[in-house]
């Protein structure tokens, strides 16, 4: 069985992050790391390969810090990379993106399962593995909890808040996962020298056939026309008691419409 | 997703380390600490309970077994890498950093001078990540002086099996490793009739004492082993009998580097606590740490941590260079546990009333570099070593 992975690298949310000046996520001055939701569809698909017999890709679209992100997922298993890479990438949204995932995934053929994180930890828009599956033309099964492949099928549970599905699709398939599926691995000492000699291979837009106009922040649906810092919070009121704190307490409450 | 605690207790100290597999080896260490380590320590120190499960995530990741060759199922990393990782974990958690550190002493004595079939027998099981060793040398009357070992190891008649009786003291592990170095007289001569005898786990005739109710490190569980005829495969005994002395001495030298790397990373954990509590902390209308009186207690605690970092670097250098290091590894014990006993305790000074209370972890930092003063060599037994060297000439 072979799967490609989608991964992406996003900034460290316990570091500083910034922005550029075109309003986008500063991906090049900042720490960053593969994003925490995705290692949960690398350890899903080493659990396959481990269970049967196959080939884990990594796919990422990013720039060359992105390669950090492959190198993580090799480092916990995973047999080969593919970054794609190109300058005119900067900005694209997720309709772009998809574009780029489906022409890579397409390009490194005979795929059987396609598996990604629920959300990425940055931009957490959820939508690409949906639209991923629309530009293959692949069944699409997301936010699962539970997976399971057999004799040509994929079969996930879904929890919702008031039920749990169980849902099949024929492979190949695009299958999103949540952070219960499991527990990710983390590398070992001698998963980290293997990466070392694992294949990874940069493509560019040319590489996949893709449009440069069709990607990138020009020809991205949405455009970000501000933003700022959410303001620090404010020091809470104390209410004193001096016998009359119930009363201040309901003037308080009903002032802010809680009451 | 995985617990990830608000208060990052793991450090970012800047290293330069000569690879980038050890550069991610330390990244792999700090995300370790982070997850698995730093939200248990509070909890699990005041239970006093053995955090076994622990060694066995560090295990399968590759950490207990760095600074041995991969032929064996080690790291093949050198000390300067290995003891870096020592550090960041002792930065999490002192007690399994020091376990870390006598896990590898006790794979020292078959790796150094096993015979090559002992070494091709029993490495890769010590090595591969899911065996934690004890390191048996102390007795209540051999504590610095080795030459009073007591234990005894007499070799049966068909020549088949050591039997032994005795006790070994203040052994790291007891009741919970898999395997025990233990060091044993299978001679009269004081210091030339030692030996080396690598002791598996249930072993009929091995009992243990009840933990030791000690000041600190209460997840380091210590305890006495007892030999009431314990057979042992003769071909378990290191080398040839003895040896010991040699051994022991020569393992000292790479564990007292272990302990200073530890030490530092205690220190460093005191001293972040220390910085960012005095960031926080306001009297008469600002931090606490914009008084010159105390802003100088940390730069001089900084100037600590760094020394003793350079310090036990220059000496991991020494041996990675196969250069003599026994007198810098002294020299390197002697400064990082002097420095994490003053840090710790100018750390309880920080925080003052608050430091002294159970509520933050000041208190427990100061207990346990207490301890790291005494073992592997008490820090007189340091200058003795130290001194002697440097007066040979």
């Amino acid at each position: 069985m072979n799967i490609v992975v989608c991964v992406k690298h996003v900034p460290d949310a316990q570091s500083e992050r910034t922005f550029n000046e075109d309003n986008t996520t500063d991906r090049e001055g900042v720490d960053g790391l593969l994003s925490e939701l995705d290692e949960y569809p690398v350890e899903a698909a080493l659990q396959l390969v481990d269970a049967a017999q196959g080939e884990v890709t990594v796919l990422t679209v990013g720039p060359d810090q992105a390669a950090d992100a492959i190198k993580k997922s090799l480092q916990m298993g995973a047999h080969r990379g593919v970054h794609v890479n190109d300058a005119a990438i900067h900005g694209s949204d997720a309709v772009a993106t998809s574009l780029i995932l489906a022409e890579a995934i397409k390009k490194i053929g005979d795929v059987d399962l396609v598996l990604t994180g629920l959300a990425s930890t940055d931009g957490t828009m959820s939508v690409v593995p949906a639209m991923l599956a629309e530009r293959l033309g692949l069944p699409q099964v997301t936010v699962a909890s539970e997976l399971t492949v057999e004799g040509g099928k994929a079969t996930i549970r879904r929890d919702g808040d008031v039920a749990s599905e169980t849902i099949e699709a024929s492979l190949p398939a695009v299958v999103s996962v949540t952070d219960q599926i499991n527990e990710p691995r983390y590398p070992s000492f001698k998963g980290i020298m293997a990466a070392k000699k694992k294949p990874v291979e940069t493509w560019s837009l040319a590489d996949l056939g893709v449009d440069a106009g069709s990607v990138g922040l020009d020809a991205a649906w949405t455009t970000v026309e501000s933003f700022e810092k959410r303001p620090p919070r404010q020091k809470g009121q104390i209410v004193t008691d001096e016998g009359d704190g119930g009363t201040k307490l309901a003037q308080f409450l009903s002032a802010q419409k809680f009451i | 997703m995985r617990m990830r605690p608000g208060i990052v207790r793991c450090m970012a100290v800047e290293r330069l380390v000569p690879s980038e597999e050890a550069g991610d080896l330390i990244a792999l260490t700090r995300e370790i600490c982070r997850d698995v380590l730093a939200p248990r320590v509070d909890a699990a120190e005041a239970a006093g309970e053995f955090p076994r499960d622990v060694f066995g995530v560090l295990g399968r990741a590759g950490l207990l077994s760095l600074a041995y060759p991969e032929e064996f199922g080690g790291g093949g990393q050198p000390y300067e890498v290995y003891l870096q990782v020592v550090e960041e974990i002792a930065s999490a958690w002192m007690s399994v950093a020091v376990g870390t550190s006598v896990h590898s002493l006790t794979c020292f004595p078959v790796a150094s001078f096993g015979s090559k079939e002992q070494r091709q027998r029993l490495l890769p099981d010590m090595l591969g990540g899911e065996e934690l060793g004890a390191y048996c040398l102390s007795e209540p009357q051999a504590g610095s002086d080795v030459s009073a070992i007591r234990t005894r190891a007499t070799l049966t008649d068909d020549g088949g099996h050591y039997r032994l009786s005795g006790g070994k003291a203040w052994i790291s592990h007891a009741g919970h490793a898999d395997f025990y170095t233990t060091f044993v007289r299978t001679d009269d001569h004081p210091t030339r009739g030692l030996s080396c005898i690598v002791i598996p786990a249930g072993t009929e005739g091995m009992t243990f004492a009840p933990p030791e109710r000690k000041m600190g490190l209460a997840c380091d569980t210590v305890r006495e082993v007892l030999f009431d005829g314990a057979l042992v495969a003769a071909d378990r005994l290191v080398g040839e009998p003895g040896m010991g002395m040699p051994i022991a001495l020569a393992a000292l030298d790479a564990g007292r580097l272990g302990i200073a790397a530890a030490a530092t990373g205690l220190a460093q954990s005191a001293l972040d606590l220390a910085t960012s509590y005095s960031t926080d902390r306001e009297q008469f209308g600002q931090s606490i740490n914009r008084f010159q009186g105390l802003a100088f207690m940390l730069a001089d605690m900084e100037a600590a941590v760094t020394s003793a970092r350079a310090t036990y670097l220059h000496a991991a250098r020494l041996k990675d260079g196969g250069r003599s290091f026994s007198k810098q590894a002294a020299v390197a014990k002697l400064v990082c546990t002097d420095a994490a006993m003053k840090v710790t305790t100018d750390a309880v000074q920080v925080l003052g009333g608050y430091g002294y209370t159970q509520d933050f972890p000041a208190e427990r930092f100061m207990r346990e570099a207490k301890v790291t003063q005494i073992f592997e060599g008490t820090n007189q037994i340091q200058r003795l070593v130290i001194s002697r060297q440097l007066l040979r000439g």
